[in-house]
């Protein structure tokens, strides 16, 4: 895949960076706000497909790093479940740590308010347990079916003798 | 082949007069009519779990297991892509 047009990266460079901000405030406020981890991780990973369409395939896989992705998805779904265990003195998946007075910790006034960011307990956890889950699994489905795609074009040009 | 869309029209006209008839029983937006679970998580979900979104709350406390499903169906989707697309096929 070859890059864009200079007009194409030169936005990319200046405005990518915007949907990795705005991604990450969908996550980490998910329990205040609509959004969580998976929609802000989706919207994270785009900023990789943005990449890839515009600066083209070989600067692309220069950048990333593959070993990150594939630890960072398995670090997300354990911290998930890790979370889910640690309550397991109650249920599973209880919610130990909400108005515990520590991280996530803060009880919030009832009715309606504009809300406690240090609150929720183990939904905020699991809320950036899953978006770094999605942001890792996406991105590395994308980069995978690029190479995927790669392969193919490079066998075919072989066997066509182009 | 004039029959048959005419006959096409009919069968059309009484899908659509049943879809209608259909929409007049339908109960009005927001008053559902077994309501006792959604009462229960509004009225509890900010003095339980101190969480002001209470769909968040829903979704990742009260039926986090569904969510821990989740999390395992995009592992996997990501695992069969990887298997998929990774080099040296055999």
């Amino acid at each position: 895949m070859n890059p864009l047009s200079v007009v194409v990266r030169t936005i990319c460079n200046v405005f990518a960076w915007f949907m990795i901000v705005f991604g990450s405030y969908v996550i980490v406020h998910g329990h205040l706000s609509p959004g969580g981890g998976f929609q802000g991780g989706a919207i994270v990973a785009t900023f990789m497909v943005l990449l890839l369409v515009a600066h083209g395939g070989k600067r692309f896989l220069d950048w990333v790093r593959e070993g990150l992705f594939s630890a960072a998805e398995s670090i997300g779904l354990l911290i998930f479940l890790g979370a889910g265990l640690l309550g397991m003195s109650t249920t599973f998946f209880y919610n130990f740590l909400a108005k515990s007075g520590g991280l996530f910790g803060s009880p919030v006034p009832l009715g309606s308010n504009p809300g406690v960011l240090n609150s929720a307990g183990t939904v905020a956890l699991m809320n950036l347990a899953v978006g770094i889950e999605v942001v890792a699994g996406l991105s590395f489905i994308i980069i995978y079916m690029f190479k995927g795609i790669r392969i193919e074009l490079d066998e075919e040009d072989e066997g066509h003798g182009r | 082949m004039r029959g048959w869309r005419i006959l096409y029209l009919v069968g059309l006209m009484v899908v659509c007069g049943l879809f209608f008839g259909a929409l007049q029983d339908i109960h009005p937006f927001g008053e559902p009519v077994e309501s006792a679970m959604d009462d229960y998580f509004i009225a509890r979900a900010q003095e339980e779990r101190a969480v002001n979104n209470v769909v968040t709350s829903i979704v990742f406390d009260y039926r986090g297991f569904d969510t821990l499903g989740e999390g395992a169906v995009l592992f996997t989707a990501v695992t069969s892509v990887v298997a998929l697309f990774r080099k040296g096929r055999s």
